[in-house]
């Protein structure tokens, strides 16, 4: 096995009092960073970048990687505390992570989702370790009728698994492809609905409308429903996170399958968002307590997170080995590695061994310093949890509003941040589910690039979704998830059905 | 070696010591906010970062200068901004060719009239990319397979500078091509490399790692001349082995695309001037240079009317090809 002793060579690089300094300094830079408003790993990893041109470049990726480790887990951190979900790809832990927290338990639900992070993050590492070269030509079987059948698939486990009604889990999503439409089309060139506001000719940021429809829109909704009982009295207990690691195995089903489809879609170029919708959407159709799921269970916490963290370290591989990033972090990276002289690229493994295999390296050993430090950070983060509602309403109204505004120094992205705050409260109100809207803001736009460039290359014939294996598979199996439901409920009459099931299931809309 | 850049350090210096007189006239009083009309990351962020990195470690301003990325609508957003921006002296837009554009082939809220030009620093050169075992060795050989009309060429964004070069190249090769628009030059080239692609039209720095790791390779650059010659990329060949296209009978003689610096409009000539000199000092230095050479690009400064002369010339290039294929927004 080659691939063992370059990692052996690669951990001689990273297992050094420097470097590990190094990445601790990271990780809790990164963790800083995840957790502060407004900044993300991607500003993290620019504000860094500078300091890095004099290092070593094997040094200054195992700093950046490293707090993009903490980052991602300090990201982890708001959506489960605040309902403020960080990046995109942590939107599906706020589903049960947040409920879970308010209901009393932040130090199990953060210690859940940070032990089945490390997980998702080993099992990544564990692949690019022993399957890079092969990785790499996966990805480079992917042209835009695969990409369009990746996303299709993604959206169609989420539409065939959703609890509300199929019709409103549409209606959702259309409004969140409209509002992906806004700004400048790739395929035409031309503006789109922008509706005269100049500045709108940017888009939506992500960011933006995450803080409104989670953050502002619970804030709205708990206003409401529970302005006096908010304190939430959890004790402190280290052993408490201890007990939360421990039952993870028990999970271990959970476990795996989220890791798997993190992998597959960190490889693919599908990307952790769309792999943490997925695995959730999954977990809540297969797991036996699925229609719980919303309300604080523990493989809803699990399974996006896994996936999340699967698919960002996997995901690293396309970008050293093809030089597509998968992600903002993993470009500006990118750029760092283009300014220290090296160029991603299939050659890096042949010319750059000990960057490379430094890096993987320092992936595993990386990972064990973030899990450490942020487990030891957990009961400070779950007292937060005791301030009082008054208290915290006025901070999570700031953060959003500072997030916004840093987002691109902009009072337009503040506004609409506040009006997708009203969104998500009337989605909330009327029992419309916010997951499938902010899916299809998310990759809503890079889906209908996907499909239109298909069309462009197929010269309008749709047999490009069916003209190879790999695309018809994607595709078979993500109309037979959109199906699903239909024929689940064809099926109902032939079974007992109970008349409770329609409003819990309403009260688990997500 | 360390020799050498004291020397070139304090060499530098002295040259800068004898320029300062002449920007007496204005001097930034608080911060410069360098907006990048690009992603983090893309070309236009490397270079606004690498201007603030040079004059950062030279101290040529006491005010700190931070990068700000609006890259959105294809960089629209930093343009737009820029306008908005009017007669404020600390806000410098980098960008490319698109400032003047974009405005002709999409409905943008800006014009380049509306900015103040500083200076063109970097022009970034074109190349016909095709994949490694591709059967075709030269240019000709390419447009006589593409006489089939089945080849797809890929590229960076819609009626920008990659698709105004495919459109001359089939008006010129009399060939027709398929062009998809991608979101960046670097999404092409994988897509080249696993062969959903025939074809780009990739800048040298967006595909070198690809050219190095032989999954595609390039025909021929569009310039007038070969290019500088250089290390060797592959194990036998360098930038400079590559022949143009008219030598190869693709009668292209020179499309390149040009890295620019603006100021907002309606800021005093004294301002201005500051900021062609700052520019300028930064050219001059190695690590200038050093950014040069590892993006692959050309050195340049066009300022003042030589900046104007190309923007009209350029303009009227791609005014006619996009008049030619109906785009020009009414």
């Amino acid at each position: 096995m080659d691939n063992v002793s370059e990692l052996l060579h690669g951990f001689t690089i990273a297992v050094t009092v420097p470097h590990l300094a190094l990445m601790a300094v990271g990780v809790l830079l990164g963790i800083l960073v995840g957790v502060l408003p407004g900044l993300g790993a991607p500003n993290g990893v620019s504000l860094l970048l500078p300091l890095t041109f004099g290092m070593q470049p094997v040094s200054a990726i195992i700093l950046l990687s490293s707090m993009y480790w903490g980052a991602l887990f300090g990201g982890s951190v708001t959506s489960i505390l605040f309902n403020i979900p960080g990046e995109p790809s942590s939107v599906a832990t706020t589903f049960d992570g947040y409920p879970m927290a308010r209901d009393g338990r932040p130090t199990t639900a953060l210690a859940t989702a940070f032990g089945s992070a490390a997980f998702g993050a080993l099992v990544g590492v564990i692949l690019i370790t022993f399957l890079a070269s092969w990785v790499a030509q996966v990805a480079l079987a992917f042209g835009p009728a695969e990409y369009f059948a990746v996303y299709f698939l993604a959206f169609a486990s989420f539409v065939g698994m959703g609890g509300a009604a199929p019709i409103k889990t549409v209606v959702a999503l259309a409004i969140g492809f409209a509002i992906a439409a806004i700004g400048i089309d790739t395929v035409s060139g031309s503006v789109r609905l922008t509706m005269g506001v100049d500045e709108l000719v940017k888009g939506v940021n992500f960011v933006v409308a995450v803080m409104g429809l989670f953050g502002i829109g619970e804030l709205l909704v708990a206003v409401e429903e529970e302005f006096h009982a908010r304190a939430v009295s959890s004790k402190i207990e280290w052993r408490e996170v201890f007990r939360a690691i421990g039952r993870l195995p028990r999970h271990g089903v959970a476990l795996l399958r989220s890791a798997a489809i993190g992998c597959w879609m960190g490889i693919t170029p599908g990307g952790p968002t769309a792999a943490s919708f997925m695995s959730y959407g999954i977990a809540r159709r297969f797991s036996r307590r699925g229609r719980y799921f919303g309300t604080g269970e523990v493989e809803g916490i699990i399974s996006p997170e896994t996936a999340d963290h699967a698919a960002g370290t996997s995901a690293l591989l396309p970008m050293l080995a093809l030089g597509i990033p998968g992600s903002a972090t993993a470009a500006v990276m990118m750029g760092g590695l283009m300014i220290w002289g090296l160029n991603p690229g299939p050659m890096l493994f042949v010319d750059q061994k000990d960057f490379v295999w430094g890096l993987i390296a320092s992936m595993y050993v990386g990972n064990i310093v973030a899990v450490v430090l942020v487990l030891l950070t957990v009961p400070v983060f779950a007292a937060l949890m005791r301030i009082p509602f008054v208290v915290i309403a006025p901070l999570i109204v700031i953060i959003c509003v500072v997030g916004a505004y840093s987002v691109s120094n902009s009072y337009l992205d503040v506004v609409m941040m506040l009006g997708f705050g009203v969104v998500g409260y009337l989605f909330k109100k009327l029992f419309y589910p916010l997951a499938p809207l902010v899916l299809a803001i998310v990759i809503g736009d890079k889906a209908e690039d996907a499909f239109r460039q298909s069309m462009l290359m197929s010269k309008g014939s749709l047999s490009i979704f069916f003209a190879n294996r790999l695309v018809t598979c994607l595709v078979v199996s993500g109309i037979a998830l959109l199906l699903l439901p239909l024929v689940l409920q064809l099926a109902r009459p032939f079974r007992k059905s109970t008349a409770g099931e329609t409003s819990a299931q309403e009260k688990v809309i997500i | 070696m360390r020799g050498t850049s004291v020397f070139l350090l304090s060499a530098s210096v002295a040259v800068f010591a004898a320029s300062a007189p002449a920007c007496a006239a204005w001097q930034p009083q608080k911060p410069i906010e360098f907006v990048a009309t690009a992603g983090p990351g893309g070309g236009t962020d490397n270079m606004a970062r690498a201007v603030q990195n040079i004059i950062t470690k030279y101290k040529l301003t006491d005010q700190p200068v931070v990068v700000v990325n609006k890259g959105g609508g294809s960089g629209a957003e930093g343009y737009v901004y820029g306008k908005a921006s009017a007669g404020d002296p600390y806000k410098v837009i980098f960008g490319t060719s698109n400032a003047w554009q974009q405005p002709l082939v999409s409905k943008v809220a800006f014009n380049y009239t509306d900015l103040t030009p500083i200076a063109a620093m970097a022009q970034d050169e074109f190349l016909l990319w095709v994949k490694q075992d591709a059967p075709y060795k030269t240019a000709g050989d390419y447009l006589k397979a593409a006489a089939s009309g089945e080849f797809k060429m890929g590229g960076a964004q819609s009626k920008d500078t990659d698709e105004v070069l495919t459109r001359m190249i089939e008006k010129t090769g009399n060939v027709k091509l398929t062009y998809i628009p991608f979101k960046s030059g670097a999404e092409a080239a994988v897509q080249l490399a696993g062969g959903h692609l025939d074809s780009h039209v990739n800048n040298p720095s967006e595909s070198l790692g690809q050219w190095r790791g032989s999954t595609q390779r390039p025909l021929c650059v569009f310039s007038p001349k070969r290019l500088p010659a250089g290390p060797k990329i592959t194990a036998t060949e360098g930038w400079s082995d590559i022949p143009t296209c008219t030598e190869q009978g693709l009668d292209i003689k020179q499309y390149e695309q040009p890295r620019t610096v603006w100021l907002p409009g309606k800021v005093t000539p004294e301002q201005a001037a500051y900021y062609v000199d700052l520019m300028k000092k930064v050219q001059a230095t190695p690590e200038w240079k050093d950014y040069i050479e590892k993006s692959s690009q050309i050195d340049t400064f066009l300022t003042g009317a030589d900046f104007d002369k190309f923007i009209k010339e350029d303009l009227e290039r791609v005014r006619q090809v996009a008049s030619e294929q109906g785009w020009l927004v009414k």
